[in-house]
């Protein structure tokens, strides 16, 4: 109970306090994260567009590797659509499969 | 036997093809789903665009999207010839309906939550035109994102 970590938090009081403030308290561990919110479901995209490369760029990095929903903080439904999403992208070569 | 299903083609020709190329091939298509009883419900050209690969050797090119509702003998068909042109350096074809039909539950059952709800706080079922939207969970890290679809 040292360290209130973790999405646990969300929609209580204290969880919320601690987002707000988060800029100016960093975490023990040194670095601090910001809280993530799935995209998705902050901005109610229903459906996630293959076709919609401005959509799916975010969750690219340069690599071209999906991104992680540890690092996105995309809730995992839609990150199961992201996922087959970025997969029919890449078949189209709107987005790579890698870059080097 | 024909089931109808939506289904959205897309395929990639290679930059130097012509606009009657081009137009020879879409008619090809429409002429196949003809012959299946299906139909075609919209075309989209998106012109000339920077593939993020290289394929057979091309850097660049011509997007079209059409979406088709017909059968899966139908599709099977537009694969097997979208295959055989060469022109066409890559195609993929994608059943929609059933994704898109999810995605018109969950609008729908939002909408259905957010006016039960409004409707239990005393509100008006419909958010009304300049009323403050009590979001307190606001988070800076939400970047204004235009979304497309």
């Amino acid at each position: 109970m040292s360290d209130e970590r973790g999405g646990r938090g969300r929609g209580a009081k204290g969880g919320d306090r601690d987002k707000s403030k988060g800029g100016d308290a960093p975490r023990r561990g040194g670095f601090f994260r910001r809280r993530r919110v799935c995209k998705f479901c902050a901005e109610k995209i229903d459906y996630i567009n293959y076709k919609d490369v401005r959509l799916l760029a975010p969750f690219l990095p340069e690599r071209g590797k999906i991104q992680p929903r540890r690092i996105s903080g995309t809730c995992a439904m839609h990150q199961r659509k992201l996922q087959t999403a970025i997969k029919r992208a890449r078949q189209l070569a709107l987005v790579p499969y890698v870059t080097d | 036997m024909s089931t109808s299903r939506q289904y959205e083609l897309v395929y990639i020709v290679t930059p130097d093809a012509s606009d009657q190329e081009l137009a020879d091939l879409h008619s090809q298509i429409e002429q196949i789903i003809q012959r299946f009883h299906g139909t075609l419900d919209r075309t989209e050209n998106w012109g000339r665009r920077k593939l993020a690969y290289e394929i057979a050797h091309h850097r660049e090119g011509t997007y079209v999207v059409e979406t088709i509702t017909g059968s899966g003998e139908l599709v099977k068909e537009i694969d097997r010839r979208l295959r055989v042109i060469d022109q066409v350096i890559r195609h993929l074809i994608v059943r929609v309906d059933r994704e898109l039909r999810v995605a018109e539950r969950t609008r729908g059952a939002r909408k259905a939550n957010q006016a039960r709800r409004r409707v239990a706080r005393g509100l008006p079922p419909e958010p009304q035109p300049g009323e403050a939207r009590g979001d307190l969970d606001m988070d800076d890290d939400r970047e204004s994102v235009e979304v497309q679809r």
